[in-house]
């Protein structure tokens, strides 16, 4: 059920999740890998031990004594990039099936199991890995972790579970068209990435999802759920031993197989200005303007951090919702991100306006990547944006949670143990001719992908 | 933030009544009796938390009004009040605060509900003295610019829009909260209706103001990395002086006793049929609020839960179906049902499939085992919490606008005296026929993609 007790100031990733069913438990926000590692090292430090096991599985660990509690985070090397595009929607299944029936228990079994210690067990995909989490309390830790090896070990993808769960994403990818900025996003990923797996949603669509057998799911497991395609994080009330010997008991059995390759994709660099406009019975037309960007391992992405913060994506720090919404009274949020992956990622900037102001925001966005790629930001803006940045690290750090999921991505980006300590140099390195510089080279206010969701008649699109 | 709010707020539980193969938690982690307090002599009282596992804190300041507090005609004057805060007063432009707290690397928001506004900020600890001043010069000294109230009214509308107006299922909720309170205030949005927002005037913001935001009608809560006295000196420099004031209405509608059931339904643009009912319940501390916290849980707490198991998961006739009593208000409020009807099924047989969810269990109290479940899940996820300072504060905070912080025990308390025959016993008496309002999304296409 949503919650809509209270509404808020300012727009925050959370309330943007439209999450139709309640769990209890925490719920596990995943970290947004592109904008989520930055660290204060001289007010933070993380005591992180690191080992790999004969099989092959990266270990990283960090004891909390806070809280009886521990969190843990798997991250296996297996997402979007890893399916055909015919059966798009397979990694996303795969992880969404694992806890619906396994060699030692019935799907509804390990709901049963999982719920009686009030723990918390989920799976998801995205593009480049799937995440297996865990929250358990302390005295339960045996039975989260028992719980947590078979799902990932032993699945079973039963058929009948299969077409049941194909059955609901079908019909809550139905629902969402309800939600323009669902639809508007489905569009932009389609034009930006081409014939990228980035390009598709991660549950697939409706035709593909059919296409997907019960043996695909299979296949794909034992093919990439391997330990030497795996990092697993742990953070909580648990020594070194007791994580040794939990690892011993539940982890032993699962052996090295030979590393799949990723294949490479190739994405399409052709500079061409798209507009999709989508008719739909709507007050507010919502509008994503952008075009491909940059990949997590770009040298620039410290100064495309630095230049997004200021641009769009500082909130009321930044130069969209200063003019589109202080100023101009025209949106309620606005913002810029750059969405940076294994491969690739975007640019986009997305506002939500009433159909008549659609061209003026519009007209407002492309004017504020045109200033930032011609004139230098200034003094000012540039330490808001790096004492942001670099500030705000612990608090990105202030759960074991979110240190559990930080690890491991850490470690699935290659951004070193060290991250910590260097972040802030990475940060403070950008001047305000690397801001220029990014800016020209990554954004592009001519050939860029415009979609607007409206009642087209009343926003009367000039684009 | 409204559903996480929510979670934190529905899942306090601890629960020593456990089944010998579970250990009770060591209560020496709860936490429970780490709240010290302070009131100062012009009535604002400050609760303080420490907890120095990381160098953070979080401030919040608690107001006693919200969409409750609101006259006919000017719905959503809270709301947008708490915009206007963001504005700035003479020694602090607009969005000032904002950019300070960034600056330092903090995060700030704020929310309205129904019953109150709060305002937050989650900094170093070392920099928790500027949320005091600033926000001892906002409770004082708003400006509220004419101007910069015309430019938020159209940012709220925007908003509106958003949240509500292009959104069929935040829609239909709206109806069905207006058709199931007649008399009492809780039958508006807290957003406010399109015709009040617009409405809104300088003046009507600034007598809403001079009445509610003075430090006997707030509560300061601080968590963290801080020291208690410190923190409170400080606070008592900062807001020492501030008067009390007067003019605050004191709400004294009450919800008559509904008798017979209502029904409302919208047509509009959708792609899947929704129901939502709700019934009316009374709200903590109640003596059958504990049961229907628990019966909220059994009905809907995830994968292994009735509602789930029976209408998603066997009879495939929902894509999500959920249960939720909502009982921290300070009036009598309510307990919901929704669910999203699957592709080509039907919605009476989805409307009646939560009724036979409903009356199972006023036929039958569930088992001893699955009241534990619930209790379990309440408390692991009660546990789990206490790793967020901000979470730590707003229980405090939340006990504290219903009656005292210590309530909170008491309300643990309670909780696990809950037996499986308390879930029969209040189903039977709130969830009846007579006393629900049943709303239905009924979509109707307008048009297509182009």
């Amino acid at each position: 059920m949503r919650k809509r007790i209270a509404i808020s100031h300012e727009l925050s990733a959370i309330s943007r999740q439209k999450t139709k069913n309640i769990f209890l438990g925490l719920s596990v926000v995943l970290l947004l890998i592109a904008n989520c590692c930055m660290l204060y090292a001289d007010a933070y430090a993380l005591d992180i031990n690191k080992k790999i096991l004969p099989n092959g599985l990266t270990v990283l660990h960090s004891e909390k004594h806070n809280l009886p509690i521990i969190m843990v985070t798997m991250v296996v090397k297996a997402g979007a990039l890893d399916e055909p595009k015919e059966k798009a929607g397979l990694a996303y299944l795969t992880a969404d099936l694992l806890d619906e029936g396994t060699k030692n228990r019935k799907s509804s079994q390990i709901s049963e199991e999982v719920e009686f210690i009030g723990a918390g067990l989920g799976a998801s995909a995205n593009s480049d890995y799937t995440t297996i989490t865990l929250s358990v309390l302390k005295k339960d830790v045996e039975k989260g972790f028992e719980l947590f090896s078979d799902i990932i070990l032993n699945p079973v993808f039963p058929q009948e579970e299969l077409d049941r769960k194909r059955e609901r994403i079908k019909g809550s990818l139905k629902q969402r068209e309800e939600d323009p900025s669902f639809v508007a996003a489905r569009s932009f990923k389609k034009e930006v990435f081409g014939e990228h797996p980035y390009a598709r949603l991660m549950e697939g669509s409706e035709e593909t999802l059919s296409g997907i057998t019960r043996e695909n799911l299979m296949e794909f497991h034992s093919k990439y759920f391997i330990p030497n395609n795996a990092i697993l994080s742990v953070v909580g009330d648990l020594t070194s031993d007791e994580l040794d010997s939990l690892i011993k008991k539940y982890l032993d059995t699962w052996k090295a197989a030979d590393l799949p390759e990723r294949k490479i994709h190739p994405v399409s660099e052709e500079k061409t200005k798209k507009v999709i406009k989508i008719d739909k019975d709507v007050t507010q037309a919502t509008i994503i303007i952008g075009h491909l960007g940059i990949s997590r391992d770009n040298p620039d992405y410290y100064a495309v951090s630095v230049m997004n913060y200021i641009l769009g994506g500082g909130g009321f720090a930044s130069r969209l919702m200063q003019t589109v919404r202080d100023e101009l009274g025209l949106a309620y949020g606005i913002s810029s991100s750059f969405s940076a992956s294994q491969g690739k990622g975007s640019f986009e900037a997305e506002v939500q306006t009433k159909n008549e102001s659609a061209n003026k925001v519009i007209e407002e966005i492309l004017k504020q990547m045109e200033k930032i790629r011609s004139e230098a930001v200034s003094d000012e803006e540039l330490s808001g944006a790096k004492d942001y940045l670099i500030g705000s690290f612990p608090r990105r750090l202030d759960t074991s949670r979110k240190i559990a999921d930080f690890l491991a991505a850490i470690e699935f980006y290659n951004l070193g143990l060290d991250y910590a300590e260097k972040y802030p140099g990475y940060i403070n390195a950008a001047t305000k001719e690397d801001v220029l510089r990014v800016a020209k080279k990554y954004l592009d206010p001519e050939n860029f992908v415009l979609v607007i969701v409206a009642d087209q008649k009343k926003a009367g699109l000039k684009y | 933030m409204k559903k996480l709010l929510f979670l934190l707020i529905v899942t306090l539980i601890i629960s020593s009544c456990v089944p010998a193969e579970v250990q009770p938690v060591n209560p020496d982690y709860i936490g429970t009796n780490g709240i010290q307090e302070y009131k100062l002599d012009n009535g604002l009282k400050v609760l303080v938390i420490e907890d120095h596992k990381a160098p953070l804190a979080t401030f919040q300041i608690w107001y006693r009004v919200g969409s409750r507090n609101e006259p006919i005609g000017k719905s959503g004057i809270s709301h947008l009040l708490e915009h206007m805060m963001f504005k700035g007063t003479p020694k602090y432009g607009s969005k000032e605060f904002s950019k300070m707290v960034k600056r330092k690397g903090g995060s700030d928001n704020a929310h309205t509900t129904k019953d109150y506004t709060m305002y937050h900020q989650t900094l170093a600890s070392d920099r928790i003295d500027i949320s005091i001043e600033l926000e001892a010069d906002r409770m004082q000294n708003l400006i509220l610019d004419p101007k910069e109230v015309a430019a938020e009214r159209n940012v709220v509308m925007e908003e509106r829009r958003m949240r509500i107006d292009d959104d069929p299922q935040n829609s239909l909720y709206e109806e069905v909260l207006a058709a199931a309170f007649k008399s009492h205030p809780y039958q508006s949005p807290v957003i406010g209706w399109m015709s009040d927002i617009v409405s809104i005037e300088r003046e009507n913001l600034y007598n809403h103001y001079k009445a509610y935001y003075s430090p006997d009608n707030a509560v300061i809560v601080v968590s963290g990395d801080v020291k208690a006295d410190d923190i409170f000196q400080k606070i008592k420099a900062a807001f020492g002086d501030i008067p009390p004031a007067s003019g605050r209405i004191n709400v004294t509608s009450k919800e008559g006793e509904q008798k017979g059931e209502r029904r409302v339904t919208l047509k509009r643009e959708a792609e899947l049929p929704y129901i939502l009912m709700v019934y009316h319940t009374p709200s903590f501390p109640h003596p059958d609020s504990y049961a229907l916290e628990v019966l909220g849980t059994v009905l809907a707490g995830g994968k292994s839960s009735r509602l789930y198991k029976s209408i998603v998961y066997e009879k495939k006739l929902a894509i999500g179906a959920s249960a939720d009593y909502s009982g921290f208000n300070k009036d009598p409020y309510l307990f919901f049902f929704d669910a999203t009807v699957a592709p080509d099924k039907d919605t009476k047989d989805v409307e009646g499939a939560l009724y036979a969810e409903i009356e199972k269990i006023k036929k039958e109290p569930p088992s001893e085992k699955e009241v534990q479940k619930a209790k379990n899940q309440i408390e692991a996820s009660f546990v789990m919490g206490q790793d967020s300072i901000y979470y730590q504060a707003q229980v405090a905070g939340m006990f504290e606008l219903l009656g005292g912080w210590r309530l909170k025990n008491e309300y643990l308390e309670n909780l696990k005296k809950v037996k499986p025959d308390d879930l029969t016993r209040v189903a039977n008496k709130y969830l009846t026929e007579d006393n629900r309002t049943v709303g239905i999304l009924i979509p109707v296409k307008v048009r297509g993609e182009k």
